[in-house]
C-alpha cells in the first residue's frame, strides 16, 4: 500500500479548524504568571471569544481585557485605546504585569506598541511591568502564540548572575494537573525549579471566600528573573523552532545546558525526562517513580492484547500528537493518521526525530482541519481516535470511539484534572484508552459480555 | 481589599443604576470601554448569533481563523433537517492574503463549498481584518451568485464597527436580501412568521406547535431551524411575531414598510408571557374562534405545568437572583418567571439594552435592585456579593463567577441545551433553578460556611 504522506490540499477554505488563534496561546501563558493580566490589542470580540472558549475548558474565571477598537481607532490608530485600557486595568485589577498581545487587526494596521508605551510612560508614573507579544494569527496558531509569550517573558525578565541550583522548565500547553505533577517530580528530585508558565493554581483553583480579581498562583516575577541563572533548562516540544525556543535562548544567552525533549507521555519519553532530571540533579530516580514505572509496565502487560494491532488517528497540537504517537507505538497500536493545524513540516520533523518508523508509515497531514481528518479516516479506517473534543463530530459520524486528550475538552468534566505526563499520567491515559476499546467491543457485541 | 469595595470605573458609573432612584438617566448603547473586560463580543458575534440557525445555508467566515474557530458548533440551535449550519468554514487568511488581498481565496472557497455542500444560500461574514484590507466582498458575492445561481450574501460584520447590536442589524439586512424573492400565493390569511427565536434546544418547535394547534400557519421561523426557502416566502405572512426585540425589530420594521406586514412583540419565557403572546396573536386576527382555541390551549397547558412548578416554587421562596443576559427583553420575562418561583431579582443587566428597556426594568423591579448595562466580571462579582444572591442567570462566561462564590447558576444563553421557552420550558427552568439553588454542595463552599472547620483554619 502506498501512503500519501504529503499534504495535498484538497480544499481552499478551512473546514472545522484543528487549531486556534495565537492570542489564545499568549493569554494562557499570561494566566500562568503571578498577578499578570492580558490585554488583547484589537477589537472587543477576540478577547470575549477567547475568554468564552477557555472558560468552557477550565471552568474557571479567565479575564482578558481588550483595547476595544472602534472604527476610528482602526483608521487612526490604537494608541488612545491602549492607554485607556491599561489605565482601566490598573484601576480595576492592579496587576504587577500587563501582557499585551496584538490581534490580527492591530498587526494589520501596523500598531507600534513600543511607541504607544513610550508615550504612556511619559504621562504616567508607577506603571506595572508591561510586555508585548506579537500574535498575528494569520502567521501562526495558538502554539505559536504560546511559545512567543513564554519567550517574551524570559527575555524580559531573565537576569545574569551566579548559577543557582534551579532548573527552568517549559512544559507547554498541558493541564493544570500535569503541571502539578511536573512540579512534584522536580521536587522529589530535590530540584528547585522555575516553571514557566504555571497555571496549576490559576486555572484550577478552589472555591473562594471573596472574589479574586486575579486568581492566586502562577510563576513569580522573582522566579522569572532567576531563570537566567538556572543550571539547566528543560523544554517539552520537538517541534519548537530555534527562534521560538526559550530553552535554547537561555542556553545561548546565559550559557546553561538546555534539554529539548518530547512531552513525557509513554515510558520512553518519560524515561528521557527522568534521566535528564538525574543528570541535572545528581540524584537517582526516587523509589516512588521506579514503582510507578513498574506499575505502568504492569498495566501495559494487562492491556496489551486489547491494544494489539488497533489502529488509531491522532490530532491536535504537533508536539502532543508526536508524543502520543510514540506512546502508541509502545503499546502495539498502529498510528494510521496524524493531523495537526500546525504549519507545514513541524509535525513531520518532530515525528521523524522521535518516531521515525511511525513517521514513515502513518499519514501525516499538517495545516489540516477536521474535514481532512474525516477524509483520512474514511480512506484508512481506524479503531480509535485520540484528541480534543472537537473530533467528536468525526467520531460520531464514523462510530469510532474518541478518547479526549488536549485542548479544548468542553464536553466532559475534568479537563483541568486529566493527566498525561510521567508514568502515572500515562497509566491514567492508558486505562482510558483500553477501556474505550473494551467499551466499544462490549457495546457492539450481540451478547454484551462482561469480560475480565 | 474586599470585593464589595471595588470601585466602578468612572467611565462606566452612569451605566449602573438602581430601581427606585429618581431622575438618573441610564447610559447605554455605547461601545465597550477599553480595558473593562466586557462580557460582550463584537459585531460579527451579533450577526453570527442571528444567522447561525439558518440550517441549509453556507456560513463562510472571511478572515483569519479565530473568529470561525471560536464559533464552531457551540450553540444549541437545533435543526430538523440539514446540519450544514454547524460546520465552521473559514477562509483562514494567511499573511500573503492579508498583504495581497483575500478576494481570490474567498471566491475559490465559495465555489468549492457550494459545489460540495449544495447550500440553498451562502452568507459571507466579513471580520475585522477584511474590513481593513479592503476586500470587495460584495462583488465576489455577486459574481458567485451569478455563476452558481443561489443567493450569496455579504454580511457586513467587521467586529470593530460597533457592538453586538450592530451585528444584529447586519444580519437583518442580510436576511432582507432573501425575503420577498419567492411567490406566496398559497399562504392563508391566518399565518405568521416567528422572529427572534433561534431554536435553542428545540424551542422554536415548542412555539410553532402552539400556533399550529391554534390553527395558524407558521410561514417561516427566523431564524430557529430556518430554511432559506421559507425566509424567501416570509413576506406572505400576515403578521410578524418578534421575540428578542433587540435582534429582530429592524427586520420586522423593514418588512412592515416594504410589504405592509405589521408586527407585535412577544416573549415565550415564563407562563405569563407565553400566554400573553398567544392571546396577542389571537387578538390581532380578531377571530372569536381563534381566541377560543388560544384560551383552551393556554388553560390546558397551564393546568399541566402548574402543579410541577409549585413543587419547586415552594422550596425557592425568598431566594434572591441576579440576571445578566444578552437582551433586555429576556430579562423582563425572567424577572416575572422568577417571581412565579417566589424569587426576587436583585441584580439585572443586559449587554444590549436601550434607554426605554432600562426604564421598564427600573419600574418592574423592587426598590434597590441594581440595573446594569454592559457589565464586566468584577462588577458582576461585586453585585453578587453585595446582594448576597442565591442564583445567577447568565451564560458560560458568567458561570465561574457564580460558582467561585458558591452561588447557583442557570445558563440562559445561546449555548444552553435545555429548552426554557413555552409552558414546558417553564417547568425545565424551575427544575434547573431548584436543582442548583437547593444543591447540598453549597454547604461545603467556604463563603457559605457558617461555622469554620477547625482543621482547615
Ligand atoms: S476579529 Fe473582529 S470580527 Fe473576529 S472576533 Fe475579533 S472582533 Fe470579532
Ligand atoms: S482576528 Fe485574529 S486574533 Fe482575533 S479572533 Fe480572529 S484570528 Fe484570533
Amino acid at each position: 500500500m502506498t501512503k500519501i504522506n504529503k499534504v495535498i490540499k484538497t480544499h481552499t477554505s478551512t473546514r472545522n479548524a484543528c487549531k486556534l488563534c495565537a492570542p489564545l496561546g499568549a493569554s494562557m501563558v499570561l494566566k500562568g504568571i503571578e498577578q499578570a493580566m492580558p490585554i488583547l490589542h484589537g477589537s472587543q470580540g477576540c478577547a470575549t471569544y477567547i475568554r468564552r472558549y477557555v472558560i468552557g475548558h477550565f471552568r474557571e474565571p479567565f479575564d482578558i481585557a481588550s483595547s476595544s477598537f472602534t472604527e476610528e481607532t482602526t483608521v487612526f490608530g490604537g494608541g488612545e485605546n491602549l492607554m485607556r485600557a491599561i489605565e482601566n486595568i490598573i484601576t480595576q485589577y492592579n496587576p504587577e504585569i500587563i501582557g499585551i498581545a496584538t490581534t490580527c487587526l492591530a498587526e494589520t494596521i501596523g500598531e507600534d506598541i513600543q511607541l504607544h508605551l513610550a508615550a504612556l510612560a511619559g504621562k504616567k508614573a508607577d506603571l506595572p511591568t508591561i510586555v508585548h507579544v506579537s500574535t498575528p494569527s494569520y502567521k501562526g496558531t495558538h502554539m505559536d502564540g504560546f511559545f512567543a509569550a513564554v519567550k517574551t517573558l524570559v527575555r524580559k525578565f531573565a537576569v545574569k548572575g551566579t548559577r543557582i541550583n534551579k532548573v527552568a522548565v517549559f512544559p507547554g500547553m498541558l493541564s493544570p494537573q500535569d503541571y502539578r505533577y511536573i512540579k512534584q517530580m522536580l521536587f522529589d528530585f530535590q530540584l528547585p525549579s522555575v516553571v514557566i508558565p504555571d497555571f496549576s493554581d490559576t486555572l484550577d483553583g478552589g472555591s473562594w471566600q471573596d472574589y479574586q480579581k486575579i486568581p492566586p498562583g502562577g510563576t513569580a516575577i522573582d522566579d522569572l528573573k532567576d531563570c537566567g541563572r538556572c543550571c539547566g533548562a528543560i523544554e517539552f516540544g520537538l517541534s519548537i523552532s530555534e527562534d521560538q525556543s526559550s530553552a535554547e535562548y537561555l542556553s545561548k544567552s546565559y550559557g546553561m545546558p538546555s534539554y529539548k525533549m518530547p512531552i513525557p507521555i509513554g515510558i520512553e519519553n518519560s524515561d528521557e525526562f527522568f534521566s535528564t532530571l538525574c543528570t541535572i540533579s545528581g540524584h537517582p530516580v526516587p523509589d516512588k517513580y521506579s514503582m510507578a514505572r513498574m506499575r505502568l509496565i504492569d498495566a501495559y502487560v494487562d492491556g496489551h492484547k486489547y491494544a494489539a494491532g488497533k489502529s488509531v488517528a491522532l490530532y491536535g497540537e504537533e508536539d502532543l500528537v508526536c508524543a502520543l504517537a510514540s506512546f502508541m507505538s509502545e503499546i502495539g497500536m498502529t498510528v494510521s493518521v496524524c493531523i495537526s493545524g500546525c504549519k507545514p513540516e513541524s509535525l513531520r520533523k518532530a515525528m521523524e526525530k522521535r518516531v521515525p518508523a511511525v513517521a514513515a508509515s502513518a499519514r501525516i497531514l499538517e495545516d489540516a482541519d477536521f474535514e481532512d481528518l474525516l477524509n483520512a479516516i474514511e480512506e484508512s479506517p481506524v479503531d480509535l481516535i485520540i484528541g480534543n473534543s472537537k473530533g467528536y463530530t468525526v467520531s460520531r459520524k464514523l462510530s469510532v470511539p474518541l478518547v479526549r486528550v488536549g485542548f479544548p475538552i468542553h464536553d466532559r468534566l475534568g479537563a483541568q484534572r486529566f493527566s498525561l505526563v510521567g508514568y502515572e499520567g500515562t497509566t491514567e491515559l492508558f486505562d482510558r484508552i483500553i477501556n474505550a476499546i473494551i467499551e466499544k467491543k462490549q457495546e457492539s457485541s450481540d451478547i454484551g459480555y462482561l469480560t475480565w | 481589599m474586599k470585593m464589595t469595595d471595588i470601585d466602578i470605573l468612572s467611565d462606566r458609573k452612569r451605566q449602573i443604576n438602581k430601581a427606585g432612584t429618581e431622575g438618573l438617566a441610564m447610559e447605554c448603547e455605547k461601545h465597550s470601554l477599553a480595558g473593562a473586560v466586557s462580557q460582550r463580543a463584537c459585531v460579527f458575534c451579533g450577526s453570527r448569533v442571528v444567522l447561525y440557525p439558518v440550517t441549509d445555508a453556507l456560513h463562510l467566515i472571511h478572515g483569519p481563523i479565530g473568529c470561525a474557530a471560536y464559533t464552531w458548533d457551540i450553540r444549541g440551535a437545533l435543526s430538523s433537517g440539514p446540519q450544514l449550519h454547524r460546520m465552521s468554514f473559514s477562509t483562514d487568511l494567511r499573511e500573503m492574503d492579508v498583504i495581497h488581498g483575500g478576494e481570490n481565496k474567498l471566491y475559490k472557497s465559495l465555489i468549492e463549498l457550494i459545489d460540495k455542500y449544495n447550500p440553498k444560500a451562502a452568507f459571507v461574514y466579513s471580520t475585522c481584518v477584511v474590513g481593513v484590507i479592503g476586500d470587495d466582498v460584495a462583488s465576489v458575492c455577486a459574481r458567485v451568485k451569478r455563476e452558481k445561481g443561489i443567493p450569496v450574501i455579504a454580511v457586513h460584520s467587521e467586529g470593530f464597527k460597533g457592538s453586538k447590536k450592530d451585528g444584529y442589524k447586519a444580519a437583518c439586512d442580510a436576511l432582507l436580501n432573501l425575503v420577498g424573492t419567492l411567490p406566496v400565493d398559497t399562504i392563508p390569511r391566518l399565518s405568521v412568521n416567528i422572529l427572534g427565536d433561534f431554536n435553542i434546544a428545540g424551542e422554536s418547535w415548542i412555539i410553532k406547535n402552539y400556533y399550529e394547534k391554534m390553527g395558524i400557519r407558521v410561514v417561516s421561523t427566523i431564524t430557529g431551524d430556518a430554511r432559506v426557502k421559507d425566509i424567501m416566502q416570509a413576506h406572505g405572512a400576515s403578521l410578524n411575531i418578534v421575540q428578542c426585540s433587540g435582534s429582530m425589530t429592524w427586520l420586522a420594521q423593514q418588512m412592515e414598510s416594504n410589504y405592509g406586514i405589521p408586527y407585535i412583540r412577544a416573549s415565550y419565557f415564563g407562563i405569563e408571557d407565553t400566554a400573553k403572546a398567544l392571546y396577542d396573536v389571537a387578538d390581532f386576527f380578531d377571530d372569536p374562534e381563534l381566541t377560543d382555541r388560544a384560551r383552551k390551549l393556554v388553560r390546558c397547558e397551564v393546568e399541566k405545568v402548574i402543579p410541577q412548578i409549585k413543587r419547586y416554587s415552594e422550596a425557592l421562596r425568598g431566594k434572591k437572583a441576579a440576571v445578566y443576559v444578552g437582551g433586555a427583553f429576556k430579562a423582563f420575562s425572567l424577572i416575572k418567571s422568577l417571581r412565579m418561583l417566589n424569587m426576587d431579582t436583585v441584580v439585572v443587566g443586559s449587554q444590549t439594552g436601550n434607554k426605554s428597556d432600562y426604564e421598564v426594568l427600573k419600574a418592574m423591579c423592587n426598590k434597590g435592585t441594581i440595573i446594569v448595562d454592559d457589565a464586566n466580571t468584577l462588577e458582576l462579582a461585586r453585585f453578587i456579593l453585595e446582594k448576597d444572591v442565591d442564583l445567577f442567570i447568565g451564560g458560560v462566561k458568567e458561570r465561574p463567577i457564580a460558582y467561585k462564590l458558591g452561588v447557583g447558576f442557570c445558563d440562559h444563553n445561546h449555548e444552553r441545551k435545555i429548552a426554557l421557552a413555552g409552558f414546558e420550558g417553564m417547568v425545565n427552568f424551575s427544575r434547573e433553578v431548584f436543582n442548583t439553588v437547593t444543591s447540598p454542595v453549597w454547604k461545603f463552599v467556604p463563603r457559605r460556611q457558617t461555622k469554620k472547620e477547625v482543621y482547615f483554619d
